[in-house]
C-alpha cells in the first residue's frame, strides 16, 4: 500500500548544493500534485559544516515536517552517522559509493540501501563532482515513480538565470541518476510521487518570501536592512526585484542606520520597513522608541533566533516576545503581530503597514528562522479585495491650513502631513513636544501628550480580530500557542485525532494589543480541561503575558529552547503525559 | 537680501548669550534667503545637543531625532523624495562620537545632503565634557587632568571617506559662512561644512579670541580646492592657523542616480493602490 506522506532528507557538507537540491525537490513534489513542507539545517559556516534539507510531501494537507525520515540521501559518511537514528521503520537510503564505503553503511540495519556512484555518474554524463546532488535527485524521482519531465522543468526554472549549457548538463546528470535506479533497482516501494492532480492551486514559499510579498502588496516603497540571519531572504527579494517593483532597498552601515533611514523615509511620506534579528533589534531599540515618540509609522520584521548575543545564529526560537514588547525606554504604543505560516506572513505584514499608518506608531512582525526560511505549501493568495488604509495622511489641499502635528484628539491620532508640500511647515520631535511639535517640558503637556499616544493603543485593541481556534471545540485538551509554532501544533492535532484524542488549539497572532475580551471569555470558560502552552523559550513568555493581561495561569507548558523546531511527535508525547 | 526672518519662529531661544550657534543660525537663514527658498523648500534633520534646539527656532520642515542619527534619517527622507532639499544639523560629539559610523558612510555614499557640524570642541548640553574634537590637554568634567586622545579632524576624515565637497567655516564670520552654506547646498552630492564655534560657557580654551587669532579665509589666498592631496595638507593645518573656506570640491555620481526606480519620479509620487501581486506568485509555483 502506498503511504500518504513521504519524508526525504539530503545531508552533506556545506558547498555540496544541499539547499538548491531541497528547493528543486520540493518544487517537483508540489508540481507533481502534492502538499509540501520543507526545512533546512545549517551551521553558521560557509563551507565544511554539515547541511541538511528535509522535504515532506503528502497527498493530504500537512502543516509541518515530522521526525522519521523515509528516504535519506547521504552525500558523505557524516550524513549516515548523523541521521541513522532518524530513519523510519520503512526507510530507503541512497548513498554515494564514490564517497561512502560499504563498511560505512553497516550501521544502517533496517533500511533498504541503494549504493549509487553519484559522482561518477555526474562526471560520465558531462557534469562535475559537485553535481552529485543532482544525480541523487534523479535517482529519488525514479525510486518514487515520479515524472522526470517535472523534475527537468523545475531544474530549468531554478537554474533559470544560468547559461543553457549549465541547465542542460544538470538535466542530463539528473537523467543519469534516474536511469541508474530504473535499471538497477526496478520495482515499486511503499512511497510514491506519482504525478496526480491536486484540486487546489498552490504555491511553495517561505515565511520570509511571504513577508516580502505582503510588503509589496501593501505598497512598501522603502526598505533598509542590515544583513542578518534569518531575514536575508527578505533582503534578497527586495535587492533583486526592487528596481522592477519601484521599491528602494538600501543596505545601511548598521542596524541603527537601518531603522533611522526607514523612519526618515516614512516621515517623508512613503510606506517604509526595516528587518533584523534579535541582535540587530537590540541596536534598533532607541530608534524603535523614536518612531513611537515622533509618531512616525514604521514596520519592523524581527526574525527570532536563539541568543543571547550571537547565540545559535542559524537556528530558531520564540524568545524575543517580551523583548519586543518592552524594547526602548519608557512606554509607547508597540503593535506586535506574530504570523504562523506564509499566508499569515503575507496578510499580517500587509496589516502591519495599515496599522502603523493608522495609529502612527510601530508595527512589528515577529517571525523566526524556522518560519522564515522553511517553505510551505500555500494557497494562491487572493488580495483583490484588499484596500490600503493610510489612516489620517493629509491630502495636499488639507496642508494649506494652520496645523498642529501633535494635535490632541479624542482618538489620540492627529492628521499627518508630508514634508515638502506648499503651505505650512511642521516639525516632529523626539523631545517631548507641544501640539505644534516644539520642545515642551511642562508637566501638563507631558501628561496630555503621553495620554494621547497611549490612547491609540486602546483604540487599536478594539479593532483587532479574534484569534483563531483550530480543532474540536468540545475538546478537553487545549493547546495555546503563538506565531511560528502553529504548523507543528496543527500537525500534532492531526496525529492525536487519528488516535481518537480530540484537541483544540488557540493560536495567537496579535500579541500587542492582545484580543483582551476574547481571551477573558476563552480562559474564563475553562473548567476541567487540560491547557498546554507550547512555545519556544525558557520562561514561557506568552504564558506570562496571558497571566499578566488576562489573569489566567497556564500550568502545563511544553517549552523548548534548543534551536530546533517543535516536532509534532514531541507534542503528542507531551499530551499523553499530561 | 529679501527677508531671512521668515525662517524664524516665535519660540524663545535658549542658547547662552554669545553662543556660536547664533552665528550659524543667522548664516543658515541668510543662505536660504540667498537661494531664494521659502520655508517649505527645505527639510532639516537634527541631532541631539545644543545645536539640535534649532528645530524649535527654524521655520522649515524639521525632524529632531536621536543623538548621532540625523544623517540616516536624512538619507531615508532623501531616498523617499529626492526632490526635497535635505540638510542635517549636527554637533561634534553628536556626529563624530555617537554617529561616527553614519558620518563615514554618508561621505562615501554621496546622497545629495548637506551636513553642518557645530564644532565647539566640547559637550555643552551635558554641561562640559570632552568631545571627539577637544584638544589634547583640554580639561573637562570627564578629563579633569586634560584630554589625552588625539582630536578627530572632521575635514580630513571626510576627505578620506570620499566626500565630494568639504568646507570649514567659523561662526564669527557670518558673511563667509553664508556663502559656504550656499555653495555646499548647491553642490550636487554630499557636502560637509565643519563650523568652528566657541562654547562661551564650557570651552575656556577655544574662545572667540582664540579663533580670531587663527582663522584666515582661503579665498584671500591662491588656494584652489581641486586637489585631494593638497586638500589633505590644508586640512591638517590646525595648529597655529585655521583655514576657512572650501577645502575640496569635486563632481561624483550621486547614489540616487544609481536607482532606476526613482529615475522618472520620486518614490513619494509613485501610486501604491492596486499593485499587481499575482504576477509575482509565478516564481513560487
Amino acid at each position: 500500500m502506498i503511504k500518504n506522506s513521504v519524508t526525504w532528507k539530503i545531508g552533506g557538507e556545506a558547498g555540496y548544493g544541499i539547499m538548491s537540491s531541497g528547493l528543486i525537490f520540493g518544487k517537483t513534489c508540489l508540481r507533481s500534485g502534492y502538499f509540501v513542507v520543507d526545512t533546512n539545517e545549517y551551521p553558521s559556516l560557509i563551507r565544511g559544516g554539515h547541511n541538511t534539507y528535509i522535504v515532506r510531501a503528502a497527498r493530504e494537507e500537512i502543516f509541518s515536517i515530522v521526525k522519521p525520515v523515509d528516504i535519506l540521501i547521504a552525500l558523505n559518511k557524516n550524513a549516515i552517522d548523523y541521521h541513522k537514528d532518524e530513519l523510519s521503520q520503512d526507510s530507503h537510503v541512497i548513498f554515494d559509493t564514490d564517497r561512502i564505503s560499504k563498511e560505512d553503511t553497516k550501521v544502517l540495519k533496517k533500511s533498504k540501501l541503494y549504493p549509487i556512484p553519484l559522482i561518477s555518474l555526474a562526471k560520465e554524463s558531462g557534469g562535475q563532482e559537485i553535481m552529485a546532488n543532482t544525480v541523487a535527485l534523479g535517482a529519488t524521482i525514479a525510486l518514487l515513480d515520479g515524472d522526470f519531465e517535472i523534475l527537468s522543468d523545475v531544474i530549468a526554472d531554478v537554474f533559470g538565470t544560468s547559461k543553457k549549457e549549465i541547465i542542460d548538463i544538470n538535466i542530463a546528470v539528473a537523467r543519469a541518476g534516474f536511469n541508474y535506479v530504473k535499471k538497477n533497482f526496478p520495482g515499486k516501494i511503499s512511497y510514491s510521487l506519482e504525478k496526480q492532480k491536486n484540486k487546489r492551486d498552490l504555491m511553495f514559499l517561505s515565511g520570509s518570501e511571504a513577508v516580502a510579498l505582503g510588503a509589496v502588496r501593501a505598497g512598501c516603497k522603502f526598505f533598509a536592512a542590515y544583513p542578518m540571519t534569518p531575514i536575508n531572504p527578505i533582503i534578497n527579494y527586495f535587492a533583486k526585484n526592487g528596481p522592477d517593483l519601484g521599491i528602494v532597498y538600501k543596505q545601511p552601515e548598521d542596524e541603527i542606520s537601518a531603522i533611522n533611514m526607514a523612519i526618515g523615509a516614512s516621515f517623508a511620506g512613503v510606506r517604509s520597513m526595516t528587518a533584523t534579528s534579535g541582535g540587530g533589534f537590540s541596536l534598533m531599540a532607541e530608534g524603535y522608541g523614536m518612531a513611537g515618540m515622533t509618531e512616525t509609522p514604521l514596520v519592523i520584521i524581527e526574525g527570532q533566533r536563539p541568543g543571547p548575543a550571537t547565540g545559535l545564529p542559524t537556528w530558531g526560537g520564540q524568545a524575543d516576545l517580551k523583548f519586543v514588547l518592552h524594547a526602548a525606554q519608557d512606554e509607547f504604543p508597540r503593535i506586535i503581530l506574530a504570523p504562523g505560516d506564509p499566508e499569515e506572513c503575507f496578510w499580517l505584514t500587509a496589516e502591519a503597514f495599515d496599522l502603523a499608518e493608522k495609529y502612527q506608531t510601530t508595527a512589528l512582525v515577529l517571525i523566526d528562522k524556522h518560519l522564515g526560511e522553511s517553505r510551505y505549501w500555500s494557497p494562491i493568495i487572493d488580495s483583490s479585495g484588499y484596500k490600503i488604509d493610510r489612516g489620517f495622511l493629509m491630502s495636499e489641499a488639507d496642508q494649506q491650513k494652520d496645523y498642529k502635528r501633535y494635535e490632541l484628539t479624542k482618538s489620540g491620532i492627529s492628521p499627518r502631513p508630508i514634508p515638502g508640500r506648499e503651505g505650512f511647515t511642521f516639525r516632529v520631535n523626539s523631545d517631548e513636544h507641544s501640539e505644534y511639535g516644539f520642545s515642551e517640558e511642562s508637566a501638563e503637556n507631558r501628561v496630555a501628550q503621553m495620554e494621547k499616544r497611549m490612547r491609540k493603543l486602546e483604540l487599536c485593541q478594539k479593532e483587532i480580530p479574534d484569534p483563531k481556534v483550530y480543532g474540536d471545540k468540545n475538546a478537553k485538551i487545549i493547546f495555546v500557542g503563538w506565531g511560528s509554532s502553529k504548523g507543528s501544533i496543527l500537525e500534532a492535532q492531526k496525529i492525536l485525532a487519528e488516535q481518537k484524542i480530540a484537541t483544540k488549539f488557540l493560536h495567537l497572532t496579535y500579541m500587542n494589543p492582545l484580543p483582551q475580551k476574547f481571551l477573558e471569555k476563552f480562559f474564563g470558560a475553562i473548567k476541567k480541561e487540560k491547557v498546554l502552552m507550547v512555545e519556544q523559550n525558557y520562561t514561557a513568555q506568552c504564558a506570562a503575558l496571558i497571566r499578566e493581561k488576562i489573569g489566567y495561569e497556564i500550568k502545563d507548558k511544553f517549552l523548548k529552547y534548543d534551536g530546533r523546531p517543535f516536532y509534532p511527535e514531541e507534542i503528542v508525547e507531551k499530551v499523553k503525559a499530561l | 537680501m529679501l527677508d531671512p526672518n521668515k525662517f524664524g519662529t516665535n519660540e524663545e531661544i535658549t542658547w547662552c548669550k554669545g553662543c556660536g550657534n547664533f552665528g550659524i543660525f543667522v548664516a543658515l537663514k541668510n543662505a536660504f534667503d540667498k537661494l531664494g527658498w521659502k520655508p517649505n523648500d527645505v527639510l532639516l534633520t537634527y541631532g541631539i545637543g545644543c545645536h539640535g534646539h534649532m528645530v524649535n527656532y527654524l521655520n522649515a520642515f524639521g525632524f529632531e531625532g536621536l543623538h548621532g542619527r540625523a544623517l540616516p534619517v536624512a538619507t531615508g527622507a532623501k531616498l523617499a523624495n529626492h526632490k526635497l532639499n535635505v540638510i542635517s544639523i549636527v554637533g561634534d560629539g553628536d556626529q563624530l562620537g555617537e554617529g561616527g559610523n553614519h558620518f563615514l558612510h554618508a561621505c562615501r555614499r554621496n546622497t545629495d545632503i548637506t551636513c553642518i557640524i557645530h564644532d565647539n570642541q566640547v559637550y555643552g548640553l551635558t554641561v562640559g565634557q570632552s568631545s571627539p574634537t577637544s584638544a589634547i590637554g583640554f580639561k573637562s568634567r570627564t578629563a579633569p587632568t586634560g584630554t589625552v586622545e588625539e582630536p578627530i579632524n572632521p575635514v580630513s576624515l571626510a576627505l578620506a571617506a570620499g566626500a565630494p565637497f568639504v568646507a570649514q567655516g567659523f561662526s564669527g564670520d557670518i558673511k563667509q559662512l553664508t556663502d559656504l552654506f550656499v555653495e555646499a547646498i548647491k553642490h550636487k552630492g554630499f557636502s560637509l561644512v565643519n563650523v568652528f564655534q566657541p562654547c562661551v560657557t564650557f570651552n575656556y580654551l577655544n574662545t572667540y579670541k582664540w579663533f580670531y587669532e587663527r582663522v584666515y579665509r582661503l579665498e584671500d589666498t591662491s588656494y584652489t580646492p581641486n586637489d585631494k592631496v593638497v586638500a589633505f595638507q590644508k586640512a591638517l593645518e590646525l595648529e597655529t592657523k585655521l583655514p576657512t573656506g572650501i577645502i575640496y570640491k569635486t563632481e561624483k555620481p550621486l547614489f540616487e542616480e544609481s536607482l532606476p526606480q526613482i529615475k522618472e519620479k520620486p518614490l513619494i509620487d509613485q501610486p501604491i493602490d492596486n499593485i499587481d501581486i499575482e504576477r509575482l506568485f509565478s516564481e513560487f509555483r
